[in-house]
């Protein structure tokens, strides 16, 4: 049951800055096939400055929480700090043991803002 | 509650049937396992484990290629169980079996040897609840210029009949459909379907990847050209699987894999094909996997097929007399036990799937959550993945009772 953490339903039920903007500087959306879970996230940026950040998405609670809580991370951070984001760091922030095919979900938001910035793929996530 | 004396006996059955498989004795997450993922793929029985061991541990060897001791147990073995299947089938002939990897290997092999015969403008008849298996090898013929049509299905989840005759065209050359759709649980009229493309002309492949558990197959009765299924979907080994096909046809085609076994002799510059069914099984077959095979239908004969299908009535009745009471649920599939078998395709409003599986999890019940392979389907029923509880006769009524007590919890997680 530790999978369901109460900050975890608590993002799946009031995702935060759920929406879309009205002149992103990009949007980037993906999927995960296993599951049909889909995120589309959008930055606006001045300068290298993420200054505001918003997704939506439907899925599994894994997936839309974790986003969801990416987002608030994210909110001011400069872009490279996107780009060093790991596998260990998402793990730590939603602070629960997860088992290898529910890692997916997990990293969904993270893996749409790696590939659509810079082309990064799955393999290239450090863990 | 009040039982009957036949549902009596069949409990006790089953009690016997559970202590024949290892693996429904282990606990999981520290709760006794309750397996409803046999449409994936089945539990195996201490008899077909065995089998396969014996077989390695004495009996092993390449089949057909030496005249010694050995290698000439493990033909007899292996042809032996090659007669099984066709007996269980009720083939005429056991050239009609020939061992592929599975279902997908079946239907490949047909989409790619009976496909080199079909031309542009030709159409291959198909329907929304295929699984990707039966979809994706016809798309390869697409680049010949051969066209594909799907049959709709209704509300309660079955073949819309009037679509089927619609589609069905002069240029129809093969449909391909699946017997028991592995999402709803749907049983389609397949002999219904063989008559009617015969009338047009066409052949039919039927799809019993899903049905092969669960009812008595007979393919001169259904009059199917094609059938395809996998050995692991009814207590056989993972890796071997079956096409079976009328002989007439099958000398029509060309082989699907080039290598030994399926040439009668090797030129520098061409081949001549062996005779049937060798002509199609190229390369070293799964022997051990075979035999294994033959060993599951030895146990399921013995049960009898009869009653694994009352088994499974009485779990379609109990199943839909008790998950409906968790309420908001969407089941998808008909509501007469005659027209399905045990799989249920269900959603919790507003909850995924997959999170719904990982608390049915917790309660050490495995379930599947997912787009189950049928992504049209998926998108036909206008939902992104489904849950699947899918029992078979091994499963007992105490075990849907774990199943909705996870299901409430899932629904207390989530409110």
């Amino acid at each position: 049951m530790d999978m369901y953490a109460e900050n975890i339903l608590d993002h799946y039920k009031n995702p935060r800055n759920f929406g879309r903007l009205n002149n992103p500087t990009g949007t980037y959306k993906d999927s995960n096939p296993l599951c049909g879970d889909e995120v589309e996230i959008q930055l606006q940026l001045s300068g290298d400055n993420i200054g505001n950040i918003t997704f939506t998405g439907r899925g599994c609670a894994i997936s839309q929480a974790t986003t969801s809580m990416l987002t608030e991370q994210l909110k001011g951070k400069d872009i490279d700090y996107v780009k060093k984001l790991t596998q260990q760091d998402i793990i730590s922030m939603l602070g629960i043991s997860i088992g290898p095919t529910r890692m997916k979900c997990a990293l969904l938001g993270l893996r749409t803002l790696q590939k659509g910035l810079w082309g990064m793929n799955a393999d290239d996530l450090t863990t | 509650m009040h039982m009957g004396s036949v549902s009596q006996n069949l409990h006790l059955e089953i009690s016997k049937i559970r202590n024949d498989f290892p693996i429904l004795s282990k606990k999981v997450n520290g709760k006794p396992l309750v397996y409803f993922d046999n449409a994936a793929t089945t539990q195996r029985p201490a008899q077909v484990i065995e089998a396969i061991d014996s077989f390695y541990r004495e009996t092993n060897s390449n089949v057909y290629r030496g005249v010694h001791e050995l290698s000439e147990r493990a033909t007899e073995q292996f042809e032996l169980a090659r007669e099984k299947v066709a007996k269980f089938i009720n083939a005429k002939s056991p050239n009609e079996i020939i061992f592929v990897r599975g279902t997908t290997e079946a239907i490949n092999l047909v989409a790619y040897s009976y496909g080199k015969k079909l031309v542009k403008g030709n159409r291959v008849l198909l329907s929304f609840m295929e699984h990707h298996s039966n979809v994706v090898p016809w798309q390869f013929l697409h680049e010949k210029g051969v066209e594909l049509d799907y049959v709709d299905i209704t509300d309660d989840g079955r073949l819309k009949l009037e679509d089927y005759y619609r589609l069905m065209s002069d240029q129809t050359k093969i449909v391909s459909m699946t017997h028991v759709s592995n999402v709803l649980g749907t049983v389609n009229p397949v002999s219904e379907l063989a008559k009617i493309a015969h009338e047009k002309g066409s052949l039919i492949l039927v799809d019993g990847a899903q049905s092969i558990p669960h009812l008595s197959i007979d393919v001169q009765e259904m009059d199917c050209d094609f059938f395809a299924f996998s050995g692991h979907k009814m207590f056989g080994p993972t890796g071997i699987g079956v096409l079976y096909a009328k002989e007439s046809i099958l000398e029509q085609m060309d082989p699907f894999m080039g290598g030994g076994s399926i040439i009668k002799e090797v030129q520098l510059d061409h081949s001549t094909w062996n005779d049937l069914p060798y002509k199609f099984e190229a390369g070293t077959p799964n022997i051990a996997g075979a035999i294994g095979l033959g060993t599951a239908i030895d146990y399921l004969k013995a049960i009898g097929m009869e009653n694994i299908r009352k088994v499974g009535k009485e779990l379609i009745k109990y199943a839909l007399e008790a998950l409906p009471k968790v309420g908001g649920i969407e089941l998808y599939g008909p509501d007469d036990p005659r027209d399905r078998v045990e799989v249920f395709s269900f959603n919790l409003p507003k909850i995924h799937a997959h999170d719904v599986a990982s608390i049915a999890n917790d309660f050490g019940v495995a379930i599947r959550s997912g787009h189950h392979c049928a992504q049209p389907l998926m998108r036909r029923l206008g939902v992104p993945a489904t849950s699947r509880a899918s029992l078979y006769a091994y499963n007992t009524r105490e075990e849907i009772d774990v199943f909705v007590k996870s299901l409430e919890k899932v629904k207390e997680v989530f409110n």
